[in-house]
């Protein structure tokens, strides 16, 4: 057993003040959100947090861990060398309540992309033949197939804080893995909400995303990607 | 309270639940208006944390499988308590679902030639578990839910906590939900509706399943005159990782790994020599269990027992082609890397069997067989039922999108044929605000005495681990139901937070309110079956009894009390034989 302060910064719709717990962790292997769990179910059950899959592919508990967006359940004691654990809700959303944020701004940016196959409707649905797809045409854009709508990037980037417009990284890696897939046909339509102010043109390449991402996404190079096709005038990314 | 008026509620926004919102959005032409109600944010679902894969037939002249193999391995892997008619529509739709999610855009991995890769999996004679790497459920619940996106006729409710179906003269009418970021209460009134909630894992405490995986819509299903089906069959996985309890996926073992045990043994050639670690769920988690008991297992600093899963042989390679989140899950939380070291795993509960009683195409039914009009049921939440008293791995996501589809099909056409809803009457209206009363001003300001949700949820873990395990017995499950009725007493409890705005302590407490009636659905059901069949297995009788037991058992509500009464199984093809692997 080692006692540990866990400090959290907190929120009741009123006022916002910081709040420190001292927890008893059993192990060194003990992720940050079960300690957070532990807090509110023997200490405080008035603490919000999001949390679900406890296993990093969810998505839930993205929350900001001594300074650095991370997910909860992904970041273990034995990571974190400070004597003291700081948690506070993602930076750059609304905060509902305590480490709870409004991400529905961000999944309105990813359905503005149109994140699905574009091509005639009727074949999707209509028929039961499969499109196919080659390894080499898969590996185009698996990984960035992998984000979890988190939220982590969008907390993590520096332009999304002050362009409230701006699609940011979360929509726009989205906007490339459903551009790149070879059985899409949406590029040029996509190009027309991308090619934008608000679209790739408004990223810095600060790459702050792509440090943050838990899944290792890399929404930095997908933007990139983005506007490399544009400026070639290529067919599809 | 906010009235709102929908053609369809899909309650539970999972595989089956996303599926059955495209499937309806398609039949309907756009017509009808669909709403997807989620107590999470809805991409946030457990069918995310699948890992192997999904069962289908997709090439029969090339790989010489077929319809009846697929079938015949179910039903077998079920311990014959599968309805056969059911597995039929479950092996026929299902090359059909994996192709729709192809063409919608899952990164299915793939052979050389662009034809969908498939593996070996417990229990299937044949390798027909397609998968994308070992995230399929995460691949197939995030493209199905941005394929939702597509259509302006589905609205998405994340965060909003169903608190009661609503049931009037044998005629579903909506269901009422507590919408936890805007602090708000609302009624929505339907045509239809599809309950697609997911399983129970959280009954237990040593659990792959998410935390929010806690099945308390199937005790409020019960309260509503819904029955529940086969409840006592609770899946133990074989490996689940020491001591987290996260999802060690049996495509570990489908790429080639094996358990062994201290002494370095593989040890299942005492238990299944054919199929060796690839038998069902049910004989090797017994079996691991077994190393365990007789001294042959691990001991983890934690107390718990484990064995080895060994991918050393597999190689680099293959482990990061078609495995990698196995190895970076046990790198992160076991702390061992599996190119060198076997990783620690032991039995966890992953999947209930059991389920909303429904008819083969998903109609929900009450105990005596009655539809309830406008409902249907489907996934983990609905006992059709394909899986019997064990469900072979992969089959669940084939199911999932199946009977999604099905069910929303049926919906699409029920809410067309259906003419438009007047206002609601007085009576719906009343109903409704009573239960927000329940909620806002009963629940939420109740006296300092009464126990903590927590309290209450951790001695219903400790029951069900305790009474209600892999090993069952009479007399000590005998005590277990005893213990839950007495749990059941508690009518309140102590909630501290007094805030309506995500008020999570509030939505904890209505959570363990339906587990504890579940639980006790569990507990009567597996007391009552005296026989061992899948995964229901008792040291007092320990063999399967096809003369007495071949039948389902369906757990109602009657005065208060629960109560059980049985179905026939349906067999068509395959009478039950011994099973041996």
């Amino acid at each position: 057993m080692k006692s540990v302060v866990i400090k959290v910064k907190r929120y009741d719709g009123k006022k916002t003040w910081w709040q420190e717990y001292k927890v008893e962790a059993p192990s060194e292997k003990v992720s940050v959100l079960d300690l957070l769990v532990k807090v509110k179910e023997e200490q405080d059950p008035t603490l919000a947090v999001r949390y679900s899959c406890r296993m990093a592919i969810c998505g839930s508990c993205g929350m900001v861990i001594n300074g650095v967006p991370r997910l909860a359940c992904q970041t273990l004691l034995s990571e974190l060398k400070a004597e003291f654990i700081t948690v506070e809700p993602m930076w750059n959303h609304k905060v509902i309540k305590d480490l709870v944020v409004d991400l529905e701004p961000d999944f309105e940016k990813v359905k503005k992309v149109k994140p699905y196959i574009i091509r005639d409707i009727k074949e999707i649905y209509e028929t039961d033949k499969e499109f196919g797809q080659k390894p080499e045409e898969l590996d185009k854009y698996y990984n960035f197939a992998y984000c979890i709508q988190c939220g982590l990037c969008m907390s993590a980037c520096p332009v999304v804080a002050t362009h409230e417009r701006f699609l940011g990284p979360m929509a726009l890696n989205a906007g490339y893995r459903w551009s790149a897939d070879s059985r899409d046909q949406g590029w040029k339509e996509r190009v027309k909400i991308i090619d934008a102010e608000e679209g790739v043109w408004a990223c810095h390449l600060a790459y702050t995303c792509s440090a943050v991402c838990p899944r290792g996404v890399d929404p930095g190079f997908s933007i990139q990607l983005l506007k490399a096709a544009m400026l070639r005038k290529a067919k599809r990314p | 309270m906010e009235i709102l008026r929908y053609d369809l509620v899909i309650v539970g926004s999972g595989i089956a639940g996303l599926r059955a919102a495209t499937a309806a959005a398609w039949a309907s032409g756009g017509k009808i208006s669909i709403a997807i109600l989620s107590k999470i944010q809805a991409m946030r679902s457990h069918s995310l944390s699948a890992e192997g894969g999904m069962s289908a037939v997709l090439y029969p002249e090339k790989t010489n499988d077929s319809l009846e193999l697929h079938a015949y391995d179910t039903v077998k892997g079920s311990d014959f308590l599968a309805d056969q008619d059911a597995v039929q529509v479950l092996v026929e739709y299902a090359p059909k679902e994996v192709r729709y999610l192809e063409r919608i855009g899952v990164p299915w991995t793939r052979e050389p030639d662009g034809r969908i890769a498939q593996r070996p999996f417990g229990g299937m004679s044949i390798p027909r578990t397609t998968f994308a790497a070992d995230k399929t459920g995460f691949f197939i619940m995030s493209t199905l839910f941005s394929e939702t996106r597509r259509f302006d006729n589905i609205h998405i409710y994340h965060e909003h906590f169903v608190t009661k179906f609503i049931v009037e003269n044998g005629q579903f009418r909506g269901v009422t939900a507590y919408d936890l970021r805007k602090g708000e209460f609302k009624l929505f009134y339907a045509k239809a509706g599809i309950i697609a909630t997911g399983g129970a894992g959280r009954l237990y405490r040593f659990t792959t399943t998410a935390h929010s995986t806690t099945g308390e819509t199937l005790g409020y299903a019960l309260r509503a005159g819904m029955a529940i089906k086969d409840m006592e069959f609770v899946q133990w996985h074989p490996t689940a990782l020491v001591p987290s309890g996260i999802l060690v996926s049996e495509a570990a073992r489908g790429e080639g790994g094996y358990l062994i045990n201290k002494e370095g043994e593989r040890f299942m050639k005492r238990y299944a020599p054919q199929r060796m670690e690839l038998a069902p769920r049910d004989i090797v988690s017994r079996a691991i269990l077994t190393e365990c008991m007789e001294g042959r297992g691990f001991q983890h600093e934690s107390g718990m027992c484990y064995v080895g899963l060994d991918l050393r042989h597999l190689g680099e390679e293959r482990i990061n082609k078609r495995i990698p989140f196995i190895r970076e899950l046990a790198h992160k939380y076991a702390g061992i890397d599996a190119l060198s070291e076997p990783i620690p795993v032991r039995p966890a509960v992953h999947y209930t069997m059991g389920g909303i009683h429904t008819d083969t195409w998903g109609r929900v039914l009450t105990a005596d067989g009655k539809w309830i009009r406008g409902l249907w049921a489907a996934g983990e939440a609905a006992a059709v039922s394909i899986h019997g008293a064990n469900r072979l791995g992969s089959n669940s996501l084939s199911e999932c999108s199946v009977w999604g589809r099905l069910t929303g099909e049926q919906a699409a056409k029920y809410a067309m044929e259906t003419p438009a809803l007047p206002s609601p009457e007085e009576k719906l209206v009343e109903a409704a605000k009573k239960e927000e009363g329940r909620i806002f001003d009963t629940l939420l300001h109740k006296e300092v005495n009464a126990p903590s949700p927590y309290e209450v949820k951790r001695q219903l873990n400790d029951i069900m681990e305790e009474h209600f395990g892999p090993f069952r017995h009479g007399s000590a499950m005998a005590e277990g139901v005893a213990k839950l009725k007495k749990l059941r007493e508690y009518t309140s409890f102590r909630i501290a937070d007094g805030s309506r705005v995500y008020n999570q302590n509030l939505k904890d407490a209505l959570e363990i309110d339906g587990m504890i009636d579940l639980a006790l659905v569990v507990g009567l059901g597996a007391y009552a079956r005296a026989e061992s069949r899948g995964a229901h297995y008792r040291l007092d009788y320990p063999k399967r009894d096809d003369v007495s037991w071949l039948k389902h058992t369906v757990a109602y509500l009657y005065g208060g009390e629960i109560k059980l009464t049985y179905a026939p199984v349906t067999i068509t093809k395959w009478k039950p034989e011994e099973r041996k692997y």
